[in-house]
C-alpha cells in the first residue's frame, strides 16, 4: 500500500499523541494511582505504534511497543511511578520525537534507540518478575470486553422475578454497531423490533428516548424478557446490517434479589477489581471524546489564507456594486447590496474566527519543560497554567512560542531561588511559576509570573551606571521603571554580571524585539522578595489590524494606529527649524517633524498653504510628527505581504487592499523614523 | 514539465509582446495570465525598474517596468498596453508590455544563445533569440531580469 500520502496526517496527530503522552505522563507523576490517566498513556502509545506501523515505521514500532511493556508494568502495580521511572520514559518520548522529526519523503533514519529499550527493559527487571506476557491488542481487547455495569432498580428485579415464575428467562444483551455507522437510531429500531417478535424488552440503557435521538455512541444494552433461547434471539440479531451482538448473558433474577447488590452478577462475568473497572470508564470517555474529534477537519493555513483573500476580494466587489447603486440611484440593487454585506461582514469574521487557534498548543509543552528544568536546578515547582482556550491568529501562536520559554528558563533559572533559600526567606519551600493568558479587548495578555526574589533594582542601576548605560546623575534619578527598562537593552543583557545578580537579562531583548515584531507589548513589575511578573500584550491578530490612512500628494498610506499616539494641525509657518531639523511645539515641548513626502520621494504638485496634518508616531521613547496632507479616516486593514522581490524597504511593513480595490503600503513607523 | 514537452515535440511554446519596436517571447509554461493594465500603487524606496504593486484578485504582487529595465523609450499607456503575470520561482510579478501579439509554437533549432545577436545592453536579460521568417523574437531571462540569480548567489 502506498502510504505516502497520509504521511501528513500522521506527522500531525504523532505530535498529538506525543504532545498527550508528555501531558499525561506528567499527570501521572504527580498523581500515581490515577488509573485513568495511565489508561490515556496506554491508548496515546498504542495508538502511535499502530500509526507507525502502518506507515511502516520500525524503529518507532518497536519503541512505542517497548514503552507499552514498561507500562503494563505500572498497570500491573509491579513497578512504582517514580521520577526515576518517568524520567526513562520522557528519554522515550524525546527519542520518539526526533525519530518522527527526522522522518523524510525517503522513510524512517536510523536511530539508536536501544539504550533506552535497555533501560525500559530495566524497568522489568526491577520487580524481578517474567516479562508481562499480555497480547498485543491487549487495550484494545480488554476495552472491547468491559462491560458497562447494568444497574437495576427494584421494579425491574420483581419484574424479572415474575417473569421468571412464568418460565421466561431474562438476558442481558449488549448490541454493538459498526463503526461510522449511519442512521443509528433506525439499527436500533430493527433490534428492537426483531427482539420484540420473541419477547418483552424491560430496559435499555441508554433510553430508548436518546436511542431515538441518536444520543449514544457504538453499543446500546437492553434487559430482554423471552421464552426462546438465546441463539434463537441472537441469531436473528445477527441478521441486521453492521449490528453486532457483543454480549449476551442470562440473569439469574433469584440472585439478584437475594444479595440485594442490585447487579446482574452474570452479567458481568469477569467482575474484575476496581482498576478494571475505572478503566472501562475511561474507555467510555474518551469514545465520547473521540465522536467529537471526528467533527473536525484539519486545513493547510494556506488554505485558509487564500479564502481570506477571496473574502477580501468579495468585499471589495461589494464596494464596486455599491459605487453603481450610487450613481445610478438604483433603490432596489443598494437594498440588495445592504443585505450582502451584512453577509460578507460575518463571513469576514468567520473567517477570522477560523484562523484562531487556543494557545494551549503552544503552553502544552511548558509543563514538561519547567518539571525537567525544577528536577535540573533542584528546585521545587508548582507550575501553574490558566486560560489554556485563550485563541489567538494562528500567525501569532506560531510566533510566541521562543519568548516564552525564554521567560521561563529566566524565573526558574533566576527568578526562583533553592529550597533552603526560600525557607530562609520565610517562604513557602515550593515555589509558584504562574503562566496565564486571558482576553482583553482586542488584546490578548500573556503573563508570566514567579514568587521567586525579583530583580533587585539598585543593583541594576549601579552596574548601567558602570557601563556607561546611565550617567552619574541620570542613575541617580531614575526611577524603577526605567531602570527596568534598561533589562531589555541588547547591551546590557549580554553582560554576564547580570545573570550574577538577578538574572533576567539574557536575552530580554530578543524577546522583546520578538514581542514588538508581533505588534506586542512587554513590561515588568517586580517586587524584591516577593517576585516578578512579565506581562505581554499582544494583538488577537496580525492579519488585520487598526490604522490610519494619510494621503500624501496624491497617494495613501496606511499608518498602523498602535503607533500613533495623536494627530494635530500646523499651519506651515509654524515650522520652525532647530539645528536644520524642522520641529513644532506641542504643548510646550519641541517635537520633530518629518514630511512624508520627502521622505518617501512623493511627487507634491502644486503646494497649498493651507494647514497640514501632524500625525505624531511613537518609536521607544521618542516621538516624532509625520507631515501629511490628509487625514482620510480611521480603518480596519488586512495585511498583506509584499512579496519576495520587495521585502526588506525601509519604512514599509506591508500592503493592504482598500474598499476601491487600490493598494495602499502600510508604513512602519520603527524603521522609517 | 517543459522537458517533456521539449523531448517530445523539440519546440517550444512562446507567448510574443512587443515592447517599443522590439518583439520579445515569454515560455507559456511561464505565464500564469494576462490583463489589462490596472492602477498601479508606486512602491517608495524600490528598485527603479520596480513600477509599484497592484491587487491580483486580493494578491499584491510587484509590476515591472520592462521599457525601463530594457533601457528603451518611455512607456506610453494605450489601449493595448498589458500586463503580463508570469511566475518566477513561485512567486508572481507583472510586466508591463505595449502589446500582446500571440502565442505560438517555435521549434528548438531556431533558437539561438544570445551572444551572437541583440543590443549589448539587452544581452544580459535575454536566454536566446528565436527566428520566425524575418522576425527576431528576444526570450527574455526573467530570473536575471528581476536580480533573482543575484539573491541567491548572495544568500
Amino acid at each position: 500500500m502506498d502510504v505516502s500520502q497520509y504521511m501528513d496526517l500522521f506527522l500531525a496527530e504523532a505530535k498529538e499523541h506525543l504532545d498527550s503522552l508528555n501531558e499525561n505522563l506528567l499527570a501521572l507523576e504527580k498523581e500515581p494511582g490515577d488509573i485513568k490517566v495511565l489508561n490515556e498513556i496506554f491508548r496515546s502509545a498504542h495508538t502511535l505504534k499502530g500509526m507507525a506501523a502502518t506507515m511502516g515505521f520500525e524503529g518507532i514500532t518497536e519503541l512505542t511497543h517497548e514503552m507499552e511493556s514498561a507500562l503494563m508494568l505500572f498497570k500491573e502495580g509491579k513497578v512504582a511511578v517514580t521520577p526515576e521511572v518517568v524520567d526513562v520514559l520522557f528519554r522515550c518520548l524525546d527519542t520518539l520525537d526526533m525519530m518522527i522529526e527526522n522522518i523524510t519523503e525517503q522513510g524512517e533514519q536510523s536511530y539508536n534507540y536501544q539504550p533506552l529499550i535497555e533501560d525500559l527493559r530495566k524497568l522489568d527487571k526491577m520487580r524481578g518478575g517474567q516479562p508481562p506476557a499480555y497480547p498485543q491488542e491487549g487495550v484494545q481487547q480488554g476495552e472491547a470486553r468491559q462491560e458497562q455495569p447494568m444497574e437495576f432498580n427494584e421494579f425491574d428485579i420483581s419484574v424479572m422475578h415474575a417473569a421468571a415464575k412464568s418460565r421466561y428467562s431474562s438476558y442481558y444483551i449488549k448490541i454493538g454497531l459498526a463503526p461510522g455507522t449511519v442512521m443509528k437510531s433506525v439499527r436500533a429500531f430493527m433490534v428492537f423490533r426483531a427482539l420484540e417478535e420473541y419477547g418483552q424488552i424491560i430496559k435499555c440503557q441508554p433510553p430508548a428516548q436518546d436511542l431515538e435521538e441518536e444520543k449514544f455512541d457504538d453499543s446500546f444494552e437492553v434487559v430482554f424478557l423471552t421464552q426462546e433461547p438465546a441463539e434463537k434471539i441472537l441469531q436473528s440479531l445477527e441478521k441486521i446490517a453492521e449490528v453486532s451482538v457483543l454480549s449476551l448473558q442470562s440473569i439469574d433474577a433469584d440472585r439478584l434479589g437475594e444479595d440485594d447488590s442490585n447487579r446482574a452478577e452474570t452479567a458481568q462475568p469477569e467482575k474484575t477489581a476496581m482498576p478494571e473497572k475505572s478503566a472501562g470508564q475511561a474507555a467510555v470517555e474518551h469514545d465520547s471524546a473521540g465522536g467529537a474529534a471526528f467533527r473536525t477537519v484539519r486545513v493547510d493555513i494556506g488554505r485558509l489564507d487564500n479564502l481570506m483573500n477571496l473574502v477580501g476580494e468579495l468585499v471589495i466587489n461589494k464596494t464596486r456594486l455599491e459605487q453603481i447603486g450610487l450613481t445610478h440611484r438604483i433603490t432596489d440593487l443598494l437594498e440588495a447590496i445592504e443585505q450582502m454585506g451584512r453577509l460578507t461582514t460575518d463571513l469576514q469574521n468567520l473567517v477570522m474566527k477560523v484562523r484562531m487557534v487556543p494557545i494551549k498548543q503552544v503552553f502544552n509543552r511548558f509543563p514538561r519543560m519547567v518539571r525537567d528544568l525544577a528536577r535540573e536546578l533542584n528546585k521545587e515547582v508548582q507550575f501553574i497554567m490558566e486560560g489554556q482556550d485563550t485563541e489567538l491568529d494562528r500567525t501569532v501562536i506560531d510566533e510566541i512560542g521562543d519568548p516564552l520559554v525564554h521567560l521561563i528558563r529566566n524565573a526558574l533559572d533566576h527568578g526562583i531561588e533553592q529550597p533552603d533559600e526560600r525557607i530562609k526567606a520565610g517562604k513557602e519551600k515550593t515555589a509558584l511559576l504562574r503562566l496565564a493568558a486571558r482576553h482583553d479587548g482586542n488584546n490578548v495578555i500573556i503573563m508570566v509570573e514567579d514568587d521567586g526574589r525579583g530583580i533587585d533594582i539598585e543593583k541594576i542601576r549601579r552596574k548601567a551606571v558602570e557601563k556607561g548605560l546611565l550617567t552619574g546623575k541620570e542613575g541617580e534619578y531614575a526611577d524603577e521603571g526605567e531602570i527596568l527598562k534598561l533589562i531589555f537593552q541588547p547591551g546590557f543583557s549580554t553582560a554576564e554580571v547580570v545573570t550574577d545578580l538577578s538574572g533576567r537579562g539574557v536575552g530580554m531583548d530578543v524577546v522583546k524585539s520578538k514581542i514588538e515584531s508581533l505588534n506586542g507589548n512587554i513590561s515588568i513589575e517586580t517586587k524584591k522578595n516577593v517576585g516578578t511578573k512579565v506581562i505581554i500584550s499582544l494583538p488577537l491578530t496580525l492579519a488585520i489590524i487598526q490604522a490610519l490612512l494619510v494621503g500624501i500628494g496624491g497617494e495613501q498610506y496606511a499608518i498602523p494606529l498602535s503607533s500613533i499616539d495623536e494627530t494635530t494641525f500646523i499651519l506651515p509657518e509654524q515650522i520652525k527649524t532647530v539645528k536644520n531639523q524642522e520641529v513644532m511645539l506641542l504643548r510646550g515641548t519641541v517635537l520633530p517633524l518629518l514630511r512624508l513626502d520627502r521622505l518617501l520621494d512623493i511627487p507634491t504638485g502644486n503646494k497649498s498653504n493651507g494647514e497640514l496634518f501632524v500625525v505624531v508616531v511613537r518609536k521607544g521613547e521618542r516621538r516624532v510628527g509625520l507631515v501629511v496632507d490628509l487625514l482620510v479616516g480611521q480603518q480596519e486593514i488586512v495585511i498583506k505581504s509584499l512579496g519576495q522581490l520587495l521585502t526588506g524597504i525601509r519604512g514599509i511593513a506591508g500592503a493592504t487592499i482598500l474598499g476601491n480595490g487600490q493598494v495602499s503600503l502600510i508604513l512602519d513607523v520603527n524603521s522609517l523614523v | 514539465m517543459s522537458e517533456e514537452k521539449t523531448i517530445s515535440k523539440d519546440e517550444v511554446q512562446l507567448v510574443v509582446f512587443s515592447i517599443g519596436a522590439e518583439e520579445y517571447g515569454l515560455e507559456v509554461s511561464q505565464v500564469q495570465e494576462i490583463i489589462r493594465l490596472l492602477p498601479i500603487t508606486r512602491v517608495p524606496r524600490a528598485a527603479a525598474f520596480i513600477e509599484g504593486v497592484i491587487n491580483l484578485r486580493g494578491n499584491v504582487i510587484p509590476v515591472v517596468n520592462l521599457h525601463y529595465r530594457l533601457g528603451l523609450d518611455q512607456r506610453k499607456d494605450t489601449d493595448r498596453t498589458r500586463i503580463i503575470v508570469a511566475e518566477v520561482q513561485g512567486m508572481a510579478v507583472g510586466l508591463i508590455v505595449d502589446q500582446v501579439l500571440e502565442v505560438f509554437y517555435l521549434s528548438r533549432s531556431a533558437l539561438e544563445p544570445p551572444a551572437s545577436a541583440g543590443s549589448v545592453n539587452d544581452v544580459a536579460f535575454i536566454k536566446g533569440i528565436g527566428k520566425l521568417h524575418d522576425r527576431l523574437i528576444l526570450l527574455l531571462d526573467l530570473e536575471s531580469l528581476l536580480y533573482l540569480n543575484k539573491a541567491e548567489a548572495v544568500s
